[in-house]
Order: structure tokens, then C-alpha cells, then sequence
């Protein structure tokens, strides 16, 4: 059985959950803006189904070696048939059922689970099929779609654990990350094989990268890319994580007199600051996801009437 | 001569590069009228009927009321038609039977509480007020069926087209739909398998076969005419 | 069902299923910070977040052991994690990994046991979360209990086909077996969002979904979000001075 970590509330710091669910809520509200653009309401019912068929899916069984099987996780597949905007605002409604009906993943991890699996692992996933799946290489920019939608997703949960400040033995480090990788070798296979069977079925199911690239999109799935990268060398080369990273360039003092964020609590002199402060600092950054949704909200609503 | 409610003329259509599933349909519905489409798995009445309120667009002329259906209209158009598909697990998609009966009124711009106020109704007069509240994928196959009619029936429309109504309602169930519908002013196209409810409900019939209306006439000859029925006897039943 | 539960306890009647979403999310949020960033006295203050989270529970008259069970889920994880810990040399951060993580999630279930998924929706829109994404989720949710029989159908009938004929089928075969039935699945779903989709604009769709929950926020509710919001930090306050 292989799956991909739904980080649970009580997992990560709060600078790491707080910071991600402020980044989330406006990369899901642009990925639902695009989702709906150029699309006519059919979008509604088809990405809700699409999300049950993701949640089914997980019922059928890959087998792998004696006994064991895995499943689909779907990112790469859904970017592949629905583009990529349209995944991510399934993959988001997919883990916002999951958080609340079935308490997989938790409420204030919702950010940094959105960010890792439907904002960085569907935009890995349709990298490599925009990039090369209109030529020869279509099959293996489909196997590396489903690779690296597996493996950033993952990584980038481990990279923020780490950041935490959880503290991983190395070897433990090193067996989660050949899991990982096994687990996303696993997804690029059934992704492949999936969509070879698809196309014998109703060819026009998958979508033709097109000639007129949206920029936007590319730069976001490589800086996703190099996001997960950084996050790796990051995991293995600091298991102390931010903190040390803080102390030896010195961007924590840096940053402490830039911002003097109220929830910055890797700040040593936080650590000591009253639990009324912290608690202050959660829920301030709790008002600042929510102003931040507000503005991209209002901003949203601006745009569609000019 | 009455105006037609409904008027096809020569209406073509194929799925993207399949075969025809229509193949020169003519067709006409006078005023409150019902007609029965009867014919075999595949001849296309459902592709029929999603002409009729423009969610499919072939080659020839569909005409509602006097007003060709083409993309102007169809809100109009689908004023006027309801339809109630074949499939009621895609037509309930609201999460409670109340909300999804009130959808359609909802949408023709009725205040909130008309709409729950019409939806009860409709509710109430398919025998369902009582599951108002339930889920739609809690409800048995013939009550989602019921509540799918009912979901229509609030929509107020001229002309009713029921695409195999009768599927998974008891035989009593089957009755009191017939006697409900009957009981309706509306003009109706029922698609059917269900030869008695057919001959209780609509005079007249057509024959669908492989995309074309084969025949038509009062319903009890096209039945006997096609041998559709299941216990009819071949030498009986072409008298 | 899992779900299936969670509907049916949603439906009840209490003065807490009365609340309006919001006057529950809120303090939820409150709750879930409060513990989340909490370091000092963490046993003490989990034994009280506890009792509070019982006594909503029982309050509303949700079975409180089958509650407690459901919430366990995160717990296996929760296990492993505490394991790394412990290897580690960070026990600590295991103990607090783990019951951050139970009561976050039994907060999270107390909320969703009292509030139909439709209401807490509605109630999150009005919140101003983007009505796009909730209308999927909503939509999502409507068809999870759909498309998973279908799969459950034919994975069983894969197994009734298949399996005991030739039991010892290539590995390979079965692979590409389950990825045709996947895509098989894959259509389905594909045609069962174009059928809804007709089924939609044929009643009159044009584009923007109803909203039928009326929700009205009372004086009662502003007075139970208050209420409910004070209640972790006043815990946490005490406990805190105390320890
Ligand atoms: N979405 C679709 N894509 C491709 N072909 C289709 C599609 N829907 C129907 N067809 C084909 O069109 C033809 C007519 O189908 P249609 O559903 O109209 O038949 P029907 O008369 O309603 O049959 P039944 O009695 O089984 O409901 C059939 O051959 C069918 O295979
Ligand atoms: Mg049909």
C-alpha cells in the first residue's frame, strides 16, 4: 500500500502551516479563476465528478510484486485530461472533503496539503506532458508527469516536517525517500498505463499541448520543481531546519527586524515570549489568511466586471 | 388546423465520428397531446428527446411553440419543455431532495420561499413531501425516480417528456404514475418500454428504429404492429 | 460507511446542530491555533480540550466512544511519526505530535458530526471562501457514494472475471487489467458529469448555482461562538498558571 502523507493538524510548526495556508488561499483562488475562464459552466459538474472518480479510484487495485498494491493518486492524470487548473481546483476539493468528512489531513494543514498535492504536484505532473506531449517522448512525459507529481508532493511534506523541526535519523530519512521515489515510479506507471487505455476508448479524453503556451503556468510548475529540489537538499542537509538555516545567514535576524512577524516562533526569543503572544500569533495569522482571501476575493470580483 | 407545439423536420444527428443515431426524423406534437416512442435499445429516442430542448443540435429544423431551437431560444425553449431523463441519479444533483426539486423554479428567478413553496407541492403531488429532507443517493431507485418527476413538475412546464418514466417503480407505483400524469393538462412524449402503461396513457405511438420513425398510429396497433409486447403471440397479435 | 455515520449524526437536533455554521467554525479555528502553538503544560491542556470536546459531543448527543474511535484515525500515522521521534532522540515531540493530532481531529469531527456538509458549505461561502471550489466540493461529495459503487461493481467483477480462472495471471496482465478498468471508470465519470450537466441546463442553469440555506446568525449564536471560542484559551490560560 503506497500513499502520499496527508499531513495531520499538530504536525507542523506554526510559521510552516500558517505561511502555506496564506500561500494557498490565493493559488487556489487564481487556479479557480482559470479553471472557469474560457469554459462554460459545464466545468461545475465535471470537475466535482472527476473528483469522486479520484476518491474511487483509490478502490482499485495495482498489484506490485507478492502482495503488495498501490493506487492511484490522480494528480498527473487529472492534469493531463482536465489541464492543469482545472486538477488543482479538483485536487483542492478532493483534500477539503477529506480534511473535514473523513479527518485525513487537518484543518490549519489544509494550505500546506493544497500547496504540496494540487498546487506543486499537479503542476510537476503537467510539466513535463506541456513541455514534450505533443511529440515522440509523449509516453515518457506522461511516466515522468506521474513520477513527479508523486515525488514533489511528497517531498515537499517531508521538506516542511523537517521544517518543523522534526529531526530525522538519517537513515530513516533515507529509507522514507527511496519510498517515495518507489511510490512515484509506481504512479508514473499507472498513470501511463491508465491513459493508454483511455486513449483506446475515447482518444480525445487526453489533451494536445497545445502551440500557444500560457506562460503563467510553466513558470509556476517550474518554480514548483524547484521548490520540491530546494526542499530535498534542504530535508537532507539540515535536520535542525529553519532554525539552523536562520542562525547561519543570519535571515532571522534579518527578518525579525524587517517584519517582527507576531508568529514567527522559531525566534529563540519567541520560544520564551508568553503562550498569549503565540496564540495571538496563530490567530493573527489565521486573519491574515482569511484578509488575504478577502482581497483575492474582491480582487476576483473586480476583474469579472470591468 | 391547431398549431403545432413541437415540429421536427428531417433531424439528423451522429456522436462525434460514430454512426448516425438519427437518421431524418420527422416528427409533430399537437396540443395536449400524448404520444408514445417506443422502439429497441439504441434507435435513438433519448438522442430524440435531448433535441427537443436543444442539449444535442443536429442537422434539420426542431421547432417548440413556434420558435426554432437554437442557442437564442433555448432558455425559452426550456421554459417550456421538461424533461425528465432516463437516468435520475445524474438529475438529482442537489444534496437534498428539497433543494434539487427547487432548483428549476429557483432558476426561472422565483424568491426562495415560492420556490420551496412549489417544490412541497410538487413533492406532495408525487407522493414524496415526506423525503423533502433526505439525500438523494439515500432514496431507492423509484423514489429518486418520483422525485426526479417532481423536480420537473415544479418547473411548470407546457410540455412534459419523460424518458423511461416507469423504470423501477413498483407495478402500483407504475399505476398512480400513469393516473398522475393522466390527471396533467400538459402535452406529454413518453419514452417507454412499458406497453401498458403506454396504451394507459398516450393514443397515439411511434416506432423508432435505427434512427428513423418507422411507423406510427394508435398506440395498440403499433404495438401489435411490432409484436411489442412481451407476451404477445406472433399469429394473435398480427390479428 | 464512514460518511454514511457522519450524515446521519449531522441530522440530529441539539442546541449545537442549531448553531449557524459559522458561529462553529470560528471557534473551531480558535480551538485548533490555541492548541496547535501551544508548548507549556501541553498533557494538562489536552486532558481539558478533552472534556470540553465530550461534553460538546455529548451535549449534542453524538455516541461518544464510536466519536472517540473515528477521530483515532489519525492516530496510526500520528504512531509512526512519534517513532521517528522517539528515534531520534525527541520523545517529546512524539507525545505532543500525537495528541495535537487527536484532539485537532476530534474537534474537527465534533463540528462536521453537528453540521450536514451543505450547511457548513453555505457556510464557508459566506465566510468568503471561493464559491467555485466549494460548489465542486459540494458536487464531489453528491457523486463520492455513485462512483465509488461503480468501482466497488467492477473491481468485483474483475475479481468474479478474472481471478479464479487464472489465478497465477501475469503480473503484468493484471496491471494493465486494473488500468483498463480505471479508464473504464474514467469514462463513466466523464458521462455521468455530462449527464448532470444537461440535467442542469435543462431546469433553467445559467450558470450560478442557488443557494437555498438561509442562514441567520441570532444573538444565541454570537453568544455560543463567543463562548466556544473563549473556552480553549481560558483553558489554556489556567492550566497554564497552574503548571
Ligand atoms: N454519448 C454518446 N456517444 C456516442 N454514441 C452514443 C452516445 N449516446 C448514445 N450513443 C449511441 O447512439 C445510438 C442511440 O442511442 P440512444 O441512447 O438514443 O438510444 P435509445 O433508443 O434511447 O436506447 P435505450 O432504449 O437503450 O435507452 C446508440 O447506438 C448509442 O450507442
Ligand atoms: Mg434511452
Amino acid at each position: 500500500m503506497v500513499s502520499i502523507v496527508h499531513i495531520p493538524d499538530g504536525f507542523l510548526s506554526t510559521p510552516v502551516w500558517a505561511t502555506l495556508d496564506v500561500a494557498a488561499f490565493p493559488a487556489v483562488g487564481y487556479m479557480a479563476r482559470r479553471a472557469q475562464r474560457g469554459f462554460d459552466d459545464a466545468r461545475i459538474p465535471l470537475l466535482g465528478v472527476m473528483g469522486a472518480f479520484v476518491f474511487a479510484a483509490q478502490m482499485i487495485n495495482f498489484p506490485v510484486g507478492i502482495g503488495t498494491s498501490a493506487h492511484l493518486l490522480g494528480a498527473a492524470l487529472l492534469a493531463c485530461t482536465l489541464g492543469p487548473a482545472a486538477a488543482s481546483v479538483t485536487m483542492a476539493a478532493i483534500l477539503a472533503i477529506q480534511a473535514l468528512v473523513f479527518q485525513d489531513g487537518g484543518i490549519l494543514a489544509l494550505g500546506p496539503n493544497v500547496i504540496n498535492m494540487a498546487i506543486a504536484g499537479v503542476l510537476a505532473g503537467y510539466l513535463p506532458f506541456y513541455l514534450w506531449g505533443g511529440g515522440r517522448w509523449r509516453t515518457a512525459a506522461i511516466f515522468a508527469g506521474g513520477v513527479l507529481s508523486a515525488l514533489v508532493s511528497a517531498v515537499l511534506a517531508l521538506a516542511e516536517l523537517m521544517l518543523s523541526g522534526v529531526r530525522m535519523p538519517a537513515a530513516i530519512l533515507g529509507v522514507s525517500l527511496a519510498l517515495f521515489l518507489a511510490a512515484a515510479v509506481l504512479e508514473g506507471a499507472i498513470t501511463v498505463a491508465v491513459i493508454g487505455a483511455l486513449e483506446k476508448i475515447q482518444p480525445n479524453f487526453i489533451r494536445q499541448p497545445r502551440a500557444g503556451r500560457p506562460w503563467a503556468l510553466g513558470a509556476a510548475a517550474l518554480a514548483g520543481l524547484l521548490l520540491a529540489t530546494v526542499g530535498v537538499l534542504f530535508a537532507s542537509a539540515a535536520p535542525d531546519g529553519i532554525q539552523r538555516l536562520g542562525r547561519q545567514t543570519g535571515i532571522a535576524e534579518r527578518a525579525k527586524a524587517l517584519f517582527s512577524t507576531p508568529f514567527a516562533d522559531y525566534q529563540a526569543a519567541f520560544f520564551q515570549a508568553g503562550w498569549e503572544r503565540k496564540a495571538a500569533g496563530g490567530l493573527a495569522g489565521i486573519a491574515i489568511v482569511y484578509a488575504a482571501c478577502l482581497i483575492a476575493g474582491r480582487a476576483a470580483a473586480r476583474k469579472r466586471r470591468p | 388546423m391547431k398549431r403545432p407545439l413541437i415540429e421536427v423536420r428531417d433531424l439528423r444527428f451522429r456522436y462525434g465520428g460514430g454512426e448516425a443515431a438519427l437518421n431524418g426524423v420527422s416528427f409533430r406534437l399537437d396540443e395536449g397531446e400524448s404520444v408514445a416512442l417506443f422502439g429497441p435499445n439504441g434507435s435513438g429516442k433519448t438522442t430524440f428527446v435531448l433535441h427537443l430542448n436543444g442539449l444535442l443540435q443536429g442537422e434539420g429544423s426542431v421547432e417548440v411553440c413556434g420558435l426554432p431551437v437554437e442557442r437564442r431560444n433555448l432558455s425559452a425553449i426550456r421554459r417550456k419543455i421538461g424533461l425528465v431523463f432516463q437516468d435520475s441519479e445524474s438529475q438529482l444533483f442537489m444534496p437534498t431532495v428539497l433543494e434539487d426539486v427547487a432548483f428549476g423554479p429557483i432558476n426561472r428567478g422565483l424568491s426562495r420561499p415560492e420556490a420551496l413553496d412549489r417544490a412541497m407541492a410538487a413533492l406532495r403531488t408525487v407522493g414524496m413531501d415526506a423525503a423533502a429532507g433526505r439525500a438523494p443517493y439515500h432514496l431507492s431507485a423509484g423514489e429518486q425516480k418520483k422525485a426526479a418527476i417532481a423536480g420537473i413538475l415544479a418547473t411548470g412546464p407546457e410540455i412534459l417528456v419523460l424518458d423511461e418514466p416507469t423504470t423501477f417503480l413498483d407495478p402500483p407505483g407504475q399505476r398512480a404514475l400513469a393516473e398522475l400524469l393522466a390527471a396533467l393538462p400538459q402535452a406529454k412524449i413518453v419514452v417507454t418500454h412499458n406497453i401498458p402503461f403506454a396504451l394507459a396513457l398516450c393514443p397515439r405511438a411511434v416506432f423508432f428504429q435505427e434512427g428513423v420513425i418507422v411507423a406510427e398510429g394508435p398506440t395498440a396497433e403499433v404495438v401489435a404492429r411490432f409484436r411489442w409486447n412481451f407476451d404477445s403471440a406472433p399469429a394473435k397479435s398480427l390479428r | 460507511m464512514h460518511h454514511i455515520v457522519l450524515e446521519r449524526w449531522s441530522r440530529g437536533a441539539s442546541a449545537l446542530h442549531a448553531r449557524d455554521p459559522r458561529a462553529k467554525i470560528v471557534p473551531l479555528l480558535v480551538f485548533l491555533t490555541a492548541l496547535a502553538t501551544a508548548r507549556r503544560a501541553l498533557p494538562e491542556f489536552s486532558a481539558v480540550l478533552f472534556l470540553l470536546l465530550c461534553a460538546a459531543l455529548l451535549g449534542a448527543r453524538i455516541p461518544l466512544l464510536a466519536a472517540l474511535a473515528r477521530a483515532a484515525l489519525v492516530l496510526p500515522f500520528a504512531a509512526v511519526f512519534a517513532a521517528v521521534c522517539w528515534l531520534s532522540g525527541d520523545p517529546a515531540r512524539g507525545v505532543a505530535v500525537a495528541l495535537k493530532s487527536y484532539l485537532s481531529a476530534l474537534a474537527v469531527l465534533t463540528l462536521v458530526a453537528t453540521t450536514p456538509l451543505p450547511a457548513l458549505l453555505r457556510g464557508l461561502e459566506a465566510m468568503r471562501v471561493p464559491l467555485f471550489l466549494l460548489t465542486v466540493a459540494q458536487f464531489l461529495y453528491r457523486y463520492l457514494f455513485v462512483i465509488s459503487e461503480e468501482a466497488q461493481h467492477m473491481s468485483k467483477a474483475a475479481a468474479a472475471r478474472g481471478a479464479p480462472v487464472r489465478p497465477m495471471a501475469s503480473s503484468g496482465a493484471r496491471f494493465r487489467a486494473a488500468a483498463g478498468a480505471l479508464a473504464v471508470l474514467f469514462a463513466r465519470s466523464y458521462g455521468r458529469a455530462r449527464d448532470v450537466h444537461r440535467a442542469m441546463l435543462a431546469r433553467g442553469f445559467t450558470g450560478r448555482l442557488p443557494t437555498l440555506y438561509d442562514l441567520r446568525f441570532r444573538p444565541a449564536d454570537a453568544a455560543f461562538a463567543a463562548l466556544a471560542s473563549l473556552a480553549p484559551l481560558a483553558a489554556r490560560l489556567a492550566v497554564e498558571r497552574i503548571g
